[in-house]
């Protein structure tokens, strides 16, 4: 077997398994819930019998492992089980599943991020690149300001001041991103304008200033060095030599800073009224609505995780060293 | 950092001795060395502007948190006014939507935001520094062992994992400050053991070892003091980042809870100004932006100093 496959392999193995230990963390945080937990969701006026059959079917009268692998069979199978807000109406009110719940709102928010990324990656890369390039330049330092700047203020600042100049003072763009599934494409991307940007300008700060260093860092080698007295033109020592080795690090730049978009999103949404899943935890997290809770932050952490893991494998194929053994 | 130590330490034995012996030699007499205070100063005065600026910002945050009762015209959740006023000579930048004065809730809420953000990030590198020395001094099996647990713990995005938490335990600042130091403190762990991983194998720490010294003496004796620098340029921009998560948290209306006066929590309460064309709910929002990017200022000025990082950053 190759090198390349084997490190492939066992990066692959690894993040199965913790994705597999992140799940029983999640899972697991149910048994550290307070003894009350019931008297709490069903308010103090309720009577013993509603806290039983509360306990019984939410399953606390089960021992855990029994009730995690029915869980975690349950999630491979896309069934997240039941919304506590519908336990609330125990006996009366219809059942809400917690698919039912996210599935249309993780549709907006990948819609968000999709977007967010396409134009964040390039625009971060080239000014990342420019700045590495022109070091110490006028350009370098104004673009390094500018990004540390945004990078030590809170995504809501920097949200609710373009909500105040370009879309109440100057009306241009819709202050609040309300989108539903029955709106063409172009609709929906011009009312979550405001969402977009304020994601891109956060993440292209930090995506930015990681391209510069891992750049400026790559350009201190001998090697380039080497290639640069022999004479060679900087077009060629840049495709020649630097960029090959720079992949690893911008790709995992570009997971980094995808995976920061996750919690970024939470935020942001919140700000706008943005119908994704984001703002869908914050309001079970109010609510204390556990399996809807549980499910998002499985997702947030698969996605997150994944990212890792693909920027992990982007630099190990990408690797010379590994790809060219001696 | 060797060498910056015998400076300060020697003042009186070497000054004095040389002072004695200057009438009969030739030599010129050789000037008092300075003391931390004097090194402190001739260290300021080359700072960058940027540094100078961070530094007077932190300094005049902390004075208006430490003296908030004194500067603040009202109490903190008085009701003086009708909800939301404007800008008057009464009320310098209106009230909320109580009607309560909205300078006197900056002010607190300096006290307030700071004071728990600090707080955390102090519990957080109680923990953190301690555990991850630890696991440098002992290696095999603790080391590995919270090494795994700490690669677990960060696996999952720290704001999603601080509110799963926060849904279990409910929202109260004690939660608050527990949950955010705990998993704060894993990134404090991961640093403090890979600066601490460069000393544990220097001849001092072997020696010290054989010399029979128990655990807590090498840790405190021999290798804090080597790790100081990194630690402490740490502590800024951990400080930043708990400081930044908290007033998200609060901001989602998660955390620090009403009526105790809170940048975050502000902004959320304040926010329908905005639609109005209104900046009064940005005030708070830009007291936290301001407070960060001067620590990150002078974390930066304190790294470039302290590291041989004079380019980088």
């Amino acid at each position: 077997m190759s090198p390349v496959l084997r490190t492939v392999l066992q990066r692959l193995g690894l993040g199965v398994l913790t994705l597999f230990v992140v799940s029983i963390i999640i899972f697991a945080t149910i048994e550290m819930l307070p003894g009350d937990f019931a008297k709490a969701i069903l308010g103090q006026s309720a009577t013993p019998e509603t806290v039983a059959a509360f306990q019984r079917e939410i399953g606390l009268d089960r021992p855990p492992v029994e009730r995690y692998v029915e869980w975690f069979v349950g999630v491979l199978r896309g069934n997240f089980g039941n919304s506590f807000s519908s336990v609330g109406a125990l006996g009366g009110g219809h059942e809400r599943t917690v698919v039912s719940l996210i599935a249309p709102r993780l549709a907006n928010t990948l819609f968000l991020a999709t977007l967010t990324a396409s134009i964040a990656v390039p625009l971060a890369l080239v000014l990342g690149m420019l700045a590495a390039l022109y070091r110490n330049s006028l350009f370098d330092r104004t673009v390094n300001f500018v990004t540390l700047t945004s990078i030590s203020v809170p995504e809501f600042f920097v949200a609710y001041i373009l909500m105040l100049f370009l879309a109440v003072r100057f009306p241009i763009f819709h202050s609040l991103a309300r989108i539903s599934s029955d709106m063409a494409l172009g609709e929906r991307a011009v009312r979550s304008a405001l969402p977009v940007m304020t994601l891109v300008l956060v993440i292209v700060a930090h995506m930015m200033r990681m391209t510069r260093a891992a750049i400026i860092n790559l350009l201190a080698s001998p090697y380039i060095e080497m290639a640069r007295l022999k004479g060679m033109s900087a077009a060629r020592v840049i495709y020649h030599h630097a960029l090959p080795n720079a992949w690893a690090p911008i790709a995992t730049v570009v997971a980094l800073n995808l995976a920061y978009l996750i919690v970024g999103v939470v935020v942001v949404e919140v700000v706008f009224v943005y119908p994704g899943i984001g703002q869908l935890m914050v309001d079970a997290v109010s609510a204390r609505d556990i399996p809807v809770v549980q499910a998002c932050a499985l997702i947030f952490a698969v996605a997150y995780i994944l990212l890792n893991l693909l920027a992990d494998i982007v630099s190990i194929v990408t690797n010379p060293r590994l790809l060219h053994r001696r | 950092m060797s060498v910056e130590f015998e400076k300060d330490r020697s003042p009186t034995g070497r000054g004095a001795a040389e002072a004695g012996a200057a009438p009969a030699a030739r030599f010129r007499p050789v000037p008092a060395t300075r003391t931390p205070l004097q090194s402190a100063w001739r260290e300021l005065k080359r700072a960058p502007m940027t540094a100078w600026f961070g530094l007077v910002v932190v300094a005049a945050y902390v004075v208006v948190a430490v003296f908030a009762p004194v500067v603040a015209p009202y109490g903190e959740s008085e009701v003086v006014g009708n909800q939301y006023e404007s800008w008057s000579e009464r009320f310098l930048f209106g009230t909320d939507q109580l009607g309560r004065d909205m300078l006197s809730r900056l002010i607190y809420g300096a006290r307030n935001t700071i004071g728990i953000a600090f707080l955390t990030t102090a519990l957080s590198f109680l923990i953190g520094g301690l555990l991850g020395l630890m696991a440098a001094v002992l290696g095999r099996w603790p080391d590995q062992l919270l090494a795994r647990v700490v690669d677990v713990l960060m696996a999952i995005p720290q704001l999603i994992f601080a509110l799963v938490l926060l849904s279990i335990f409910g929202a109260s600042v004690i939660n608050l400050i527990l949950i955010i130091a705990v998993l704060d403190s894993t990134r404090v762990f991961r640093l403090s053991r890979a600066v601490a991983m460069n000393v544990v194998v220097m001849d001092f720490v072997e020696a010290a070892r054989l010399q029979g010294e128990n655990l807590g003496w090498i840790i405190a004796r021999e290798i804090l003091p080597n790790i100081l620098p990194p630690l402490a340029a740490e502590f800024g921009l951990r400080f930043c980042f708990v400081f930044l998560t908290i007033s998200a948290l609060s901001f989602l209306g998660l955390g620090i809870q009403p009526p105790t006066a809170d940048w975050g929590s502000m902004v959320r309460e304040n926010a329908t100004l905005i639609t109005y064309g209104d900046v009064t709910p940005l005030l708070p929002a830009g007291a936290i932006a301001l407070l960060t990017i001067a620590v990150n200022f002078v974390v930066d000025w304190f790294l470039h100093k302290t590291s041989g990082l004079k380019d980088e950053r």
